[in-house]
């Protein structure tokens, strides 16, 4: 058994639980959550809507919904230095905390219309960021949000920095929302489904952007998407998550040369293939994902599970991936490296 | 025998200004589109979001008036209408044989319908009797994959592909000649069926699903069509640098081809001031001075395949094959 990689995370998930009250009762969205982020890297999390991924980021941040709350495990910042800092022990609304937020930590929403207002310009909004973090004063400020824009590759930054969010197409505005994300200088970055709501063209330029920022900067990225060819072309390594777990965990090749779990088998086999005889058959994952208030026993994969093994998948719960190895929570896959 | 020729179609909107609200410029966002769709094909109209493409799916379906042009509908019964200059009166009888998958099952399932009624709907108002229409519902839950004890559920107690399947039965309810789709990627595996829907146009935003369900594909850019051809050719051989564009931006579910990504330049042009000649030329690294004046059209450029670039015949272009 040894570590994926040999540098010290910057960010360490363990263990994270959160639950959601609702009406109906609790909903258990993540279920002993592990992750790491390291400098300079991309982790993708990858899965169907509701798998957990956006959570575990709002988690993090601890930017949760009034009625969801962390009930166990950890969240650490620079873990096994002096300056360890357990965010998930914070109150959420504390000064340390809204410290971690932006300074430390970025967050990249799928719809930048989102994180930005309509009624001030995109420079008095990232004025407004520069200076919560850091007072350089006004001017020095606009300089540096010209600056970031620029680095965004939205042209003519110096015009630009006095337009309003709304004048700007859907692309200009993702790279105001990057500008947004790196205003307070952070060495991680969340970037939650970025591309989703952009056109192909568009959505290529954002990751090639973000791609060159998390390099040149050695940002420790989190890209959340549900698409796998968003995954393939970004990410290093890759958490394959599914209803609150992350039920597989792998460098990029590994996951896609030879996917360990049965879900990551199916996520792969129903992905387009631009190659593909005409109306030849498209693969999707038989069933639909459970409402999580209805997980199902055992393995919570079991009852959609091509591979399922008869009286066991459904009556067990599969181990989860031991947190910096790689493998699946999966009878059928023993956990390697 | 085609089901629909769409022949010059045109949809521009006025842009107004000033005191008097006098008009000063005209959106074309769908500017002369030719297209037909023969018995038992799938065209897939493809382009990014502004391209035109959901507005030409509209006028075809009649939600909209189109500013010029004809929609040549081949009847059962034979005849040939256009459904361009017709009232929403006479159009009445005809909307039967159209129908309409949309993009978000969310939005066009009333919530407070059993599914088996939202499905029944169709055939009631066109009076079908209750027997057959119970005969009728439970074979189409079947066609599309649903569970019978489906009829009695609402539809919150599905998930979004199975809304689309919903939506699809109703589409399918009535036996249209021609059915659009906006989109529909949760529900693929049924749409691909050729059994389930023949006669179909298929709106999508990028090439990736395409290639599973259309026979042939039409590509547009700011209002018009810049590429048209069967699907294997157009994904193997693009004769136009947008259909390259879109092929070669789009992401490789294989790391192994991360560097075959190309990142195209520039973003798509303000439709309210479209650029001079060729309307893709301020992005297209192909670029030449007449492109730049002269507006090229779309023309054969082999069997069956159309392209509107000046430089069809001089360019190699990177396909997927």
């Amino acid at each position: 058994m040894r570590p994926i990689l040999m540098v010290e995370p910057v960010l360490s998930v363990r263990d994270l639980a959160v639950t959601f009250h609702q009406d109906q009762g609790n909903v258990r969205a993540l279920e002993a959550v592990s992750l790491d982020l390291f400098p300079g890297r991309v982790l993708g999390v990858v899965g169907e809507s509701g798998c957990g991924k956006s959570v575990t980021a709002r988690a993090i941040l601890r930017i949760l919904d009034r009625n969801g709350a962390i009930t166990a495990g950890s969240v650490l910042l620079d873990p096994g230095t002096p300056g360890e800092l357990n965010l998930s022990a914070l109150p959420a609304e504390s000064a340390r905390m809204r410290g971690v937020r932006g300074k430390r930590i970025g967050l990249i929403f799928q719809e930048p219309m989102a994180s930005l207002s309509m009624q001030y310009t995109v420079g008095n909004q990232i004025i407004e960021a520069i200076r919560q973090h850091r007072d350089p004063g006004k001017a020095a400020a606009r300089a540096q949000a010209i600056r970031l824009l620029g680095e965004a590759g939205i042209p003519r930054p110096e015009t630009r920095i006095d337009v309003y969010p709304f004048q700007l197409s859907g692309g200009l505005r993702q790279r105001v929302g990057i500008a947004m994300a790196l205003a307070g200088d952070p060495d991680i970055l969340i970037a939650d489904e970025p591309t989703t709501a952009l056109d192909v063209t568009t959505q290529a330029q954002i990751l090639a952007l973000l791609r060159r920022l998390q390099r040149d900067k050695q940002i420790a990225l989190m890209l959340i998407t549900h698409d796998m060819g968003v995954i393939a072309q970004m990410a290093d390594e890759v958490a394959v998550m599914y209803l609150g777990r992350v039920v597989e965990f792998a460098p990029v090749r590994r996951l896609f040369a030879a996917p360990a779990h049965p879900y990551t088998r199916a996520l792969l086999r129903s992905v387009p293939n631009m190659r593909a005889t005409p109306r030849q058959r498209l693969a999707t994952i038989g069933g639909a994902v459970p409402q999580p208030n209805a997980r199902p026993a055992g393995c919570p994969f079991h009852p959609r599970c091509p591979d399922v093994i008869p009286g066991r998948c459904a009556v067990e719960t599969p181990a989860p991936v031991p947190h910096g190895r790689e493998g699946a929570a999966c009878f059928h896959a023993a956990v390697t490296a | 025998m085609n089901v629909l020729d769409v022949v010059g179609l045109s949809k521009h909107y006025p842009i107004r200004s000033g005191l008097l609200h006098r008009e000063v410029g005209r959106v074309r966002a769908v500017d002369g589109v030719d297209l037909h769709i023969a018995r038992g094909e799938t065209l897939a109209l493809v382009g990014e979001s502004g391209c035109g493409k959901t507005t030409v799916a509209r006028c075809i379906l009649r939600a909209l008036t189109p500013t010029a042009g004809e929609i040549l509908f081949s009847a059962e019964d034979g005849r040939t209408i256009d459904l361009a200059p017709l009232s929403r009166r006479a159009l009445r009888p005809l909307r039967r044989h159209i129908q309409m998958i949309f993009q978000d099952p969310y939005a066009s399932l009333n919530p407070r319908m059993m599914v088996g009624d939202i499905i029944a709907e169709p055939l009631t108002v066109n009076g079908v009797g209750s027997a057959e229409r119970h005969a009728r519902v439970t074979a189409l839950l079947d066609l599309v994959g649903l569970p019978a004890v489906a009829r009695t559920r609402f539809p919150h107690a599905f998930s979004g592909g199975q809304r689309q399947r919903i939506g699809i039965a109703r589409a399918l309810a009535l036996n249209p000649r021609l059915v659009v789709a906006d989109e529909p990627v949760s529900a693929l595996d049924v749409s691909v069926q050729a059994q389930i829907v023949n006669l179909l146009l298929f709106v999508a935003h990028d090439l990736g699903v395409v290639r599973h369900v259309a026979d042939r594909v039409a590509v547009m850019y700011l209002g018009r069509i810049v590429e048209l051809a069967p699907v294997t050719d157009l994904y193997g051989e693009p004769r136009h640098p947008y259909t390259a564009a879109l092929l070669g931006a789009a992401p490789k579910a294989d790391p192994e081809l991360r560097d075959a990504v190309a990142v195209p330049m520039g973003e798509i042009a303000d439709p309210t001031r479209p650029p001079t000649g060729c309307a893709f030329h301020p992005r297209c690294p192909f670029a030449v001075d007449v492109c730049r004046v002269e507006r090229p059209d779309l023309r054969a450029v082999a069997d069956g395949h159309w392209s509107a670039c000046h430089r069809a015949d001089e360019l190699t272009l990177a396909g997927v094959t």
